[in-house]
């Protein structure tokens, strides 16, 4: 039998110590009032309007192409000592991937030791050679981080976490962890009451304090801003939400123009200047005159600026070169390499079918595996082996061979289940964990992050955009 | 503040402005059309309703007869029709979505609540069943979000920029109003008109214009007369203390123009200001004498003037 982890029973009526709290409340809610509650918060979520967008759909109510990501109402619960050690092995991680980063764009030492293939880097097509040599205020480059946890059975029973994926360019979801933590509290204020529940609201606090921290150095009061794509993009919400939470401008590329060496915004009041750009918009449009000529999302000259230090950026350009998932399979040896240490979170044992042992595995096992696009996001893209199809395996072998080195494979991992409701009553779905680090002055984590849950029976994608939904994630303080 | 949050939070209030304009002139309309009145009176009503908001010709496009169900549709729920009620509510809550972190989370919350539960109300029918009650409604919410903005927003440039955009519209939709209703009547009404013989089924017609910018009772209890169209005419365009009037709306404009003044604005204010006086001094027999139609044509240029100078000076800069 395949092994399962399930989150909160460790065997049939069988509570995990840290769920019982909450199993004796759900014991005692009645489906009714647990039905009326779901309504509530989804009436609340569309008239606070947490929604995102999908692109060419349309809904009936002439709300467009707006959607609300479904919201599950038991929580994901994790102890305070399994937090503890992740907490400082993300501080580990994304200290050595932003030491990373600075050594690509400079020295290069990791290349020259042959820990990282020169060539994975330099060709690489999120390597950005715009970036060589430029200088950044704490040599950091991923400022916000988002670093994808799954929790996997193993054949023993126990549970073992490891990192999915890296993600240091614009990391979204931040703003699901915090709504859905006000929407658990003002639903359920008595299980707050009866648990330790670490607090999460300060986030935009600690952001802000990250952007203002890595301002360039001869700004006394820098002036923050959020830039988004505008309304129509699929995190608009969250742009909007973080900037109002910091009490920062969000603005759009026609906002921005460049004069006389440094970035500035229009306001009623004559042109501002701006120090720190949390930018949610990627690389390729950030500035129409270096990347995209096409680009309408960002400011022409914004590059120029950049490179001469009158401007931050958060995140750097040039990150997607550490967060690819080609890369991926080295982050434990740079952690090794830059910090000396020994990795305290685990990658997933990845196939690089740009090696030819490995291809062959690979090609060898595409009904067991999971095999990814090497640029791929969103669950696009990939072949879920064991949930596929003999012609549908045929037809990505055509892909994969076509061109081997876009893609890395790893087993299918048993991923961890929470209870979750569903049509036919609370049964276990599967679930992912995004926690959010934030690197400035130091490198700050809020307890828990944002939990993914793959609705459907048996799927273990998690992406909004392919059906999967989103619940509170509590780290319990001991 | 940046010049385009600015923008949509001018756009915003003016579109919720217009939409609340809306519903209470086809409210009016309505309810004089359940008098017993000839048809062609009910049909003049109609054709002022489209007239008002320069819209013959594109309702003749879609409709072969100015029938109220027609018009209503029309004004109330097509959204091919920029200026029906369900456009304008979109249009007030996209802008305020594109700036959300701009509002205040009551007001936000407002404006899109009220675009959610208005369509509620168009799918369950309540428009169909009650039309009245619809109208009622959306001038309910209008009223609403005016009062969470003051209530809840900071005083500072954002909440100008929503009550100049809330004036300026106001000013346009009372004026396009009159303009409309004092014509409905036959020629240049005020050359004929005596004050002794004012026809019966007028005091239908005056008080459905009183009612339309809630003036009606402010009327009875400013004049203590009967109605009379040149104090209809006052009342609307030159009293300060009529908060729909011209007057009122164009101090609320300069008032707070005066309040987010830039240096490129000093044009704009002169023109604003310049309008206001000609308000604040200007006398009704003077107007009437030189034509009201005249009149509100030249003041509606002049509000689309100020309106393109502020867009200028604050909002699109180039």
């Amino acid at each position: 039998m395949k092994p399962m982890f399930d989150e909160m029973q460790a065997a049939a009526g069988q509570v995990r110590a840290h769920y019982s709290g909450f199993d004796r409340w759900l014991q005692q809610q009645s489906p009714a009032l647990m039905a009326a509650r779901r309504d509530e918060a989804e009436m609340i979520f569309r008239r606070v309007g947490i929604t995102f967008a999908v692109y060419g759909a349309k809904d009936e109510d002439g709300s467009g192409t707006e959607r609300l990501i479904p919201f599950d109402l038991i929580p994901r619960i994790i102890p305070n000592d399994e937090w503890l050690r992740m907490q400082q092995g993300l501080a580990q991680r994304v200290t050595a991937l932003n030491r990373f980063l600075h050594d690509v764009y400079h020295d290069q030492e990791i290349l020259k030791a042959g820990i990282v293939p020169r060539d994975q880097v330099i060709h690489n097509a999120q390597f950005r050679p715009e970036m060589m040599g430029v200088d950044l205020p704490g040599q950091i480059y991923s400022h916000i981080s988002g670093i994808d946890i799954v929790r996997a059975a193993q054949p023993d029973g126990s549970g073992t976490y490891y990192v999915l994926e890296d993600n240091l360019r614009v990391p979204s979801g931040v703003s699901y962890m915090l709504e859905n933590r006000k929407m658990m509290m003002r639903l359920f204020p008595e299980l707050f009451a009866q648990h330790r529940i670490a607090p999460v609201a300060h986030y935009p606090d600690l952001l802000l304090e990250t952007l203002r921290a890595v301002a360039p150095p001869s700004v006394n009061e820098p002036t923050v801003v959020v830039l988004t794509p505008g309304m129509y993009n699929s995190a608009y919400f969250e742009h909007a939400f973080l900037a109002q939470q910091m009490g920062v401008e969000l603005v759009e590329g026609q906002d921005l123009f460049v004069k006389d060496g440094f970035v500035y915004m229009r306001t009623t009041q004559g042109p501002r200047r701006v120090d720190v750009v949390y930018r949610r918009v990627d690389d390729d449009f950030l500035d129409p005159t270096a990347f995209r000529p096409d680009s309408t999302l960002g400011c022409a000259g914004l590059l120029d600026v950049y490179r001469k230090g009158n401007i931050s950026l958060c995140n750097a350009i040039g990150t997607g070169v550490a967060d690819d998932k080609s890369i991926y399979p080295y982050v434990p040896k740079m952690v090794e390499f830059y910090l000396g240490e020994k990795p305290i979170l685990e990658n997933v044992p990845t196939y690089l079918c740009r090696e030819a042992d490995d291809l062959k595995y690979v090609l060898d096992h595409l009904g067991e595996l999971v095999v990814k696009e090497v640029h791929g996001a969103g669950g696009y893209g990939m072949l879920v082996g064991p949930a596929s199809t003999k012609a549908e395996i045929e037809e990505f072998r055509a892909q994969l061979l076509a061109r081997p080195s876009n893609y890395i494979a790893q087993p299918t991992l048993a991923l961890s289940t929470t209870p979750t409701f569903v049509e036919s009553g609370i049964a276990p779905r599967h679930i992912d964990l995004r926690p959010f680090v934030l690197s400035g002055k130091s490198v700050q984590t809020v307890p828990g992050g944002l939990t993914r849950v793959a609705l459907k029976e048996g799927s273990l994608v998690v992406n909004s955009s392919q059906g999967g939904g989103t619940k509170d994630t509590w780290v319990l303080e001991s | 503040m940046l010049s385009r949050t600015a923008d949509h939070l001018f756009w915003m209030s003016r579109y919720m402005e217009r939409a609340e304009n809306t519903a209470r002139m086809l409210d009016v309309n309505y309810q004089t059309s359940l008098l017993p009145q000839s048809a062609d009176r009910a049909q003049q009503g109609w054709a002022g309703v489209l007239g008002i908001s320069e819209l013959t010709w594109a309702f003749g496009q879609k409709h072969a007869e100015m029938t109220p169900e027609n018009v209503m549709h029309f004004m109330v729920r097509d959204e091919g029709n920029p200026s029906s009620i369900v456009s304008c509510l979109r249009a007030a809550r996209e802008n305020a979505r594109a700036v959300r972190g701009t509002l205040t989370t009551e007001l936000w919350e407002t404006t899109n609540q009220t675009w959610l539960e208005f369509n509620r109300m168009l799918r369950e029918g309540t428009f169909d069943r009650d039309p009245a009650a619809l109208f009622e409604w959306v001038k309910f919410r209008s009223h609403l979000s005016r009062g969470v903005s003051v209530g809840t927003m900071l005083q500072d440039e954002a909440l100008h920029f929503i009550r100049i955009g809330t004036f300026l519209e106001r000013a346009d939709n009372t004026a396009r109003l009159l303009d409309v209703k004092f014509h409905a009547l036959a020629g240049d009404y005020f050359g004929a008109w005596e004050a002794d013989d004012a026809p019966e089924v007028d005091f239908y017609h005056w008080s459905a214009i009183l009612r339309s910018v809630s003036g009606f009772e402010i009327y009875r209890k400013v004049y203590r007369n009967v109605i009379r169209p040149d104090k209809v005419a006052e009342l609307l365009i030159l009293r300060p203390d009529m908060p729909r009037s011209l007057a009122a709306c164009m101090n609320a404009v300069v008032d707070n123009l005066g309040l987010v003044a830039n240096e490129n604005s000093g044009e704009t204010q002169r023109r604003a200001g310049r309008l206001r006086s000609d308000l604040q001094f200007g006398r009704i027999d003077e107007i009437l004498a030189t034509g009201l139609h005249a009149f509100l044509t030249q003041f509606l240029d002049r509000v689309n003037d100020i309106g393109a100078g502020i867009s200028r000076d604050f909002l699109v800069p180039a």
